[in-house]
C-alpha cells in the first residue's frame, strides 16, 4: 500500500463507501463517479478534509455520451458489398444504455499532496441539472458557464449562468452530438439592409475520413478495480 | 456642483491593450473599477468540436493555433495524451528535443509577453529588444519544422524529423547588404544545435539588458508594484497556475512536481514571488527565461552526444520512410492506411497536462476506440486567469486594468478556443 494512488483510492472508499457509484484507476489516474445529489457534500469534503485537500479545481468538462461507440463503418464483420464511399452526416442516432446522456467531469488537483482526481457526475433530467460548485471552488464559475453554453447542462446555484463563448443570442448548444459541425446559421453583410444578417447555412459537411472503430490494439496497461 | 454617478464603460473588443479580442464591460465609480465583466468568445473557432471530426493526427495543427505564441507546448500536451492512451513512449532523443523546444517556446512566449506588457504600460524600447531575440528563436522553429509559428512538429511517437545539420542562412539582396548578411550569418555556419547553443550562451546578457530597462525603473515600479495582488489562497481557489500562482509564492511547477518527458534529468530552479503583485510576476517570468536558457544548454549538450532515432518504429502510428515506400509493399500500405484512416486509440480517458509558459495546459481526451477522439477538452490556463480578472481589478484605477490584462498573459487563441 505504499503507492499514493492506492492509498487515495482506499481512503476514498472508506470515506464515501456507498456514495461512490464507481472508483476506477486507469493509466495512473483515479476516476470516481458520484450521483448528482451528492456533489456538494462530496466536493466540500474533498476540498476541506486533510486526507484529500484538493484545493484546486483545474477543469470542468461537459460530455455528451449520446454517440459513444458509434462508427460510420462496421469493421468487425466482412461486408458483402464492400464499404460505400459516402458517409451520411445526418445518420446520428442516440445510442444510450441506462446512463444519462450528459455528464460533467471535474478535474481536481491537490497542490499540497501533489495528487489529481477525476470526478464524473452524470446529469439527470431534461434539461440536465447538476449542483454548482462555485461556492466551493471559485474557479468553477467560468468552467460551468462554458459547460452550460456548449451542452446545456444547468448548474443549479450558479450566480451568473450566462453563455460565454458563443455569440450573443446564439441558439442551441453546439457541442451536443446532434448539433451539426457546420452549424445552423451563418452571417453575411446585407448591403440592402446595411447590416449583418443571419441566414441558414449554405455549406454542407463532407466527411472525408469515416469514423471507424478497430480493436486491434492490445488493451492499455490498466489496473482496474471496479467497486461493482 | 455636478452630480457624480457610476459609469459603465466598454473596453474593446478592438483595443491594442486588450491583447486580441477582449471586450470588457467596466462598471466604474469615477475612475475606480467596481466590477469588470469580460466578454470573451469573439475568437471562438470550435477547436474541440473540430477535433472530434478528424483523425487524431490531423488535429495537431489546431493545437498550435490555440495559444499562438507558445505553439509547441500546446502540441506537447495533446501528443502526450494520445501517447499515454496508446501506451507508447517516444525515444529518449525525441523527448530531449521536445524539452529543448518546450523551453525555446517558453522564451518565445515570455519575450512576447514582456514586450507587449511593457508597451501597454508605456515602455517602448523593451518591445523592440524582445522582438530582436524572438526572431532568432523563430528561425529555430523554421529550421526544424519549415514554418515559423504553426509547427506541427511533435507527433505521437516522437517528433516529425531530426534536427537539421545545416542552419538556414541569410542571403544578400536588394535590402540586405553583403556585410549585413555576413554579420547575421556568423552564428549560422554550423548546425541548428550550434545556433541554439550560441543563442543560449548570449541570451542571459540580453535578459540583463531587459532588466536594466525595467527592473529598477521608477515608472515601471509605479505601474506594477502593489497592483492586482493575489494571495496564495485566492490564487489556488481561482484555479491560477504557472507564473500567476508562483508569483504569489506557491512553489508549484509541473516540470518538477509531475515531470513529463525528460524534465527529471535536467537541472533548473523554480522562481517564486513574495507579494503576488504584477511586479513579482514580472520577476518570476524574467527569471524563468534565464532558467530556460540553462535547460536549453543541457539539452544541447546531451543531443550532441547522443544521436539516434527520433520516432518509434511502429508504422501503424508513424509514417514509414519515404525511400522504403518506393520499393516495399508493406510500407506503402502502412503509409496509405495512416494517411487515409489514421490509427485507432484504445477506449479510455486521459488527462495530460504540461507546464505551459502561461500555466497548466491540459488535454482531457476521451476515446471510444475510434480513429477520431470522442471528446477533446482543452484546459487553457488563460481561461481560468481571465475568469479571475474581476477580482483582480476591483478597486483599482482604469489604467491598472491594462496592467492586469498584461500580467495575466492571456492569448485569445486559447481562451476562446
Amino acid at each position: 500500500m505504499s503507492n499514493p494512488i492506492e492509498q487515495l483510492t482506499a481512503r476514498l472508499r472508506e470515506r464515501f463507501s456507498d456514495k461512490l457509484s464507481s472508483c476506477v484507476v486507469a493509466l495512473g489516474q483515479i476516476t470516481i463517479e458520484i450521483r448528482a445529489a451528492d456533489v456538494l457534500e462530496i466536493c466540500k469534503a474533498l476540498r476541506d478534509e486533510p486526507g484529500f485537500a484538493f484545493e484546486q479545481l483545474i477543469d470542468v468538462c461537459g460530455v455528451d455520451y449520446a454517440a459513444y461507440g458509434q462508427a460510420d463503418w462496421c469493421t468487425e464483420d466482412a461486408s458483402r458489398s464492400g464499404f460505400s464511399r459516402g458517409v451520411d452526416p445526418n445518420a446520428y442516432q442516440e445510442a444510450l444504455g441506462e446512463r444519462p446522456r450528459f455528464a460533467a467531469v471535474y478535474h481536481l488537483l491537490s497542490v499540497s499532496r501533489n495528487q489529481r482526481l477525476r470526478l464524473r457526475v452524470y446529469a439527470p433530467g431534461d434539461p440536465p441539472r447538476v449542483d454548482s460548485v462555485v461556492e466551493i471552488w471559485a474557479a468553477a464559475n467560468w468552467f460551468e458557464r462554458e459547460a452550460f453554453d456548449f451542452f446545456g447542462i444547468l448548474f443549479e446555484g450558479h450566480p451568473d449562468l450566462r453563455r460565454i463563448l458563443t455569440d450573443y443570442g446564439f441558439i442551441g448548444h453546439p457541442f451536443r452530438k446532434d448539433f451539426p459541425l457546420e452549424g445552423n446559421v451563418e452571417v453575411r453583410y446585407d448591403p440592402a439592409k446595411g447590416r449583418v444578417v443571419y441566414q441558414p447555412v449554405t455549406i454542407e459537411n463532407r466527411v472525408l475520413v469515416p469514423r471507424v472503430i478497430r480493436r486491434d490494439y492490445p488493451a492499455p496497461r490498466t489496473t482496474e478495480s471496479d467497486l461493482r | 456642483m455636478p452630480e457624480i454617478r457610476n459609469m459603465t464603460l466598454n473596453f474593446g473588443p478592438q483595443h491594442p491593450a486588450a491583447h486580441g479580442v477582449l471586450r470588457l464591460v467596466l462598471e466604474m465609480d469615477g475612475e475606480v473599477i467596481e466590477r469588470a465583466d469580460p466578454h470573451i468568445g469573439l475568437l471562438h473557432r470550435g477547436t474541440e468540436k473540430l477535433a472530434e471530426s478528424k483523425p487524431y493526427n490531423q488535429s495537431i495543427g489546431y493545437m498550435d493555433r490555440l495559444d499562438y505564441v507558445s505553439m509547441m507546448c500546446n502540441e506537447h500536451a495533446y501528443v502526450l495524451a494520445i501517447e499515454r492512451l496508446l501506451g507508447v513512449e517516444p525515444p529518449l532523443r525525441a523527448q530531449y528535443i521536445r524539452v529543448l523546444f518546450d523551453e525555446i517556446t517558453r522564451i518565445l512566449n515570455h519575450l512576447m509577453w514582456l514586450g507587449a506588457h511593457g508597451l501597454d504600460i508605456g515602455a517602448m524600447t523593451i518591445f523592440l529588444y524582445c522582438f530582436r531575440e524572438r526572431e532568432d528563436l523563430m528561425d529555430c522553429y523554421e529550421a526544424v519544422s519549415g514554418t515559423r509559428m504553426h509547427a506541427t512538429y511533435y507527433r505521437p511517437g516522437g517528433v516529425y524529423r531530426d534536427l537539421p545539420e545545416r542552419m538556414p542562412r541569410y542571403e544578400a539582396s536588394k535590402w540586405r547588404s553583403r556585410e549585413d548578411v555576413e554579420r547575421l550569418n556568423e552564428a549560422r555556419r554550423g548546425s541548428l544545435l550550434d545556433f541554439i547553443d550560441d543563442f543560449a550562451a548570449r541570451f542571459p546578457a540580453c535578459v540583463d539588458e531587459y532588466e536594466t530597462l525595467l527592473t529598477d525603473n521608477r515608472i515601471w515600479k509605479q505601474r506594477t508594484v502593489g497592483i492586482a495582488v493575489v494571495s496564495p489562497e485566492r490564487a489556488l481557489a481561482l484555479g491560477f497556475t504557472g507564473p500567476m500562482l508562483r508569483g504569489s509564492g506557491v512553489e508549484w511547477d509541473l516540470r518538477k512536481k509531475q515531470p513529463y518527458a525528460v524534465y527529471e534529468r535536467v537541472d533548473f530552479d523554480i522562481p517564486v514571488g513574495v507579494n503576488g503583485d504584477c511586479y513579482d510576476r514580472y520577476l518570476v517570468r524574467v527569471e524563468e527565461m534565464r532558467q530556460s536558457a540553462g535547460i536549453i544548454k543541457q539539452c544541447v549538450a546531451w543531443l550532441r552526444k547522443n544521436p539516434g532515432p527520433v520516432t518509434i518504429e511502429d508504422y501503424k502510428l508513424v509514417s514509414p520512410r519515404r525511400e522504403d515506400m518506393k520499393g516495399d509493399m508493406e510500407s506503402l500500405i502502412h503509409h496509405f492506411k495512416l494517411f487515409t484512416e489514421g490509427y485507432c486509440v484504445p477506449e479510455g480517458e486521459i488527462y495530460a497536462a504540461v507546464e505551459h509558459p502561461k500555466g497548466e495546459f491540459g488535454i482531457y481526451l476521451i476515446s471510444d476506440g475510434a480513429n477520431k477522439p470522442y471528446r477533446v477538452k482543452v484546459r487553457a490556463s488563460g481561461f481560468a486567469h481571465l475568469a479571475g480578472m474581476d477580482e483582480l481589478v476591483k478597486g483599482h484605477m482604469l489604467a491598472d486594468v491594462v496592467t492586469t490584462i498584461g500580467t495575466l498573459d492571456i492569448v485569445f487563441g486559447e481562451v476562446d478556443r
